[in-house]
């Protein structure tokens, strides 16, 4: 059987720049570049990195209910953002599971531009037509945009430059229409890696034009292009969690402790599961760990958290801490096994390897 | 396309083995190194254990993945490469020096036939 994989605007440019390109979603994505994953993971901690994120979901929500549509949807307070501010945000079944997670930015009232997860784009969508129906007009335009990210230390100072020097002044979790590089694009000062940076969109004819821009600016001062290896990394590190891994269908977002995205005196999607789950209290949590040093493994993904000699819980994410050492990772645990201090055991293919819960992100920069 | 080298024998899950006299060493070969990418911790068996051709003798994690180690030949573990602990990097650096795992002192030197010898090997791979 052969399928044909799909192509971001930019995937000449990483055959060119030597990229390893593994199947993504049905994406012919960089895995990494011939730098490697730690490599391209230390270039983003101490200058800056790009990632083509092309193959994410963006959609519009658009007409005059649009942010009544957007504030039943959201889990977060997305209508009452101001204009110009972009906001993180759960999207909930009726029953609190998580539908995606996604950031919702406020161009109007009467339109949201919203970016979602490559493998969740049809259904999100799917999602938004079945509950805007006919209240808002929900366009995909996923095909008509690039999207760019910039993150690092120096990932700012590149971009202000080439957008003729303003917007190192956007705040964080804001976004302004913009000229980079004499490129038409949406600059929002957000990123997935625990750095600062923005995130470009543009149309897809323009992104070569802009990556190319970046790239020649970034490289005398240490920058790299980012493969989905050290994207995944990155985001582990600053205790981002990622779809499909941290957050699904069957784990509510106060579970995956992202209560602070979880506005509960609004009614939307969800919110009385979750305030009645709230009430309740939560009988399992999403929890940070290390692996104890001595343990020498690295749990994965659907590794088994045992206690007594029972699974108890289930590693989400995990991998090589690659500025802090070790081996980190997240895992669903009994509340009871929570604390930051648990001890934990975690079966990695047979061992079992001790593990202490650990309270906050992983990796924390530091303050500029 | 790497090419291999022609004094060492290979395996079909793509670890070399290099008879020096009475010791071998066992490695990976650079086609594993290419597909594990940046490794970052080898777990092997301790110095005196034994270990079984076509068994699992230890494991090696990469930044996105976890793979077994198997045993080329039957035989009891003389040396561990003990420097891996701290520089697991040195398999991606130099997978047939600095990156080797075990030396192994063999049951049966007559296994050492069974192994496929360089250009074999690099069919193997093209293969995969």
């Amino acid at each position: 059987m052969t399928t044909t994989l799909r192509r971001t605007p930019l995937w000449d440019v990483h055959k060119r720049l030597g990229a390893k390109l593994i199947d993504f979603g049905g994406w012919d994505m960089p895995v990494s570049y011939p730098a490697g994953t730690i490599k391209e993971h230390k270039a983003v901690r101490e200058a800056l990195g790009l990632f083509d994120v092309s193959h994410m979901g963006e959609c519009y929500l658009r007409g005059p209910r649009a942010r009544e549509v957007a504030a039943r949807l959201a889990t977060n307070a997305v209508e009452t953002a101001p204009v110009g501010k972009a906001v993180y945000t759960l999207l909930c079944r009726p029953s609190g599971g998580v539908v995606d997670d996604c950031i919702f930015y406020k161009k109007s009232d009467d339109e949201f531009f919203v970016v979602v997860n490559a493998s969740n784009t049809a259904k999100d969508l799917d999602w938004f037509r079945e509950h805007a129906s006919t209240t808002c007009d929900v366009v995909d335009v996923s095909d008509q945009t690039a999207l760019i990210a910039v993150q690092g230390p120096k990932a700012v100072g590149v971009v202000d430059t080439l957008g003729g020097g303003t917007l190192a002044e956007l705040p964080s979790f804001s976004f302004v229409d913009a000229n980079v590089a004499g490129v038409a694009c949406m600059a929002a000062r957000t990123g997935y890696t625990g750095e600062d940076g923005f995130e470009l969109a543009c149309s897809p004819a323009d992104a070569p034009t802009l990556w190319n821009a970046l790239m020649e600016a970034a490289l005398p001062l240490g920058g790299l292009p980012i493969g989905l290896g050290a994207r995944d990394t990155l985001r582990l590190e600053a205790k981002l969690p990622l779809y499909g891994n941290d957050l699904d269908d069957d784990h509510t977002p106060l579970e995956a402790g992202l209560g602070w995205a979880v506005k509960l005196d609004r009614e939307f999607l969800g919110a009385p599961a979750l305030r009645a789950q709230k009430a309740r209290g939560l009988e399992r949590q999403l929890v940070g760990f290390t692996i104890d040093e001595g343990a020498r493994a690295i749990a994965r993904h659907g590794y088994a958290v045992v206690d007594g000699g029972e699974i108890v819980g289930t590693v989400t994410s995990g991998g090589p801490g690659i500025m802090v050492g070790g081996a980190i990772g997240l895992a669903y645990v009994p509340s009871r096994l929570a604390a930051p201090g648990t001890k934990l055991t975690i079966d990695c293919r047979g061992k079992g390897a001790a593990a202490t819960v650990v309270s906050g992100k992983f990796y924390k920069r530091a303050k500029s | 396309m790497s090419t291999f080298p022609a004094d060492l024998r290979y395996t079909h899950d793509h670890e070399w083995v290099r008879p020096q006299g009475k010791v071998w060493r066992v490695g990976i070969t650079q086609f594993a190194v290419d597909q594990l990418g940046d490794i970052t911790l080898v777990d092997l068996p301790k110095e005196g254990d034994e270990v079984t051709k076509g068994q699992r003798f230890g494991t090696i994690e990469s930044v996105k993945s976890v793979s077994d180690l198997y045993a080329p030949v039957s035989g009891k573990v003389v040396a561990i490469n003990a420097q891996l602990k701290d520089s697991p990097e040195d398999v991606n650096g130099e997978p047939y020096g600095k990156g080797w795992m075990l030396d192994l002192e063999p049951n049966d030197s007559a296994e050492l036939e069974e192994l496929m010898r360089a250009d074999a090997y690099s069919k193997h791979v093209a293969s995969q």
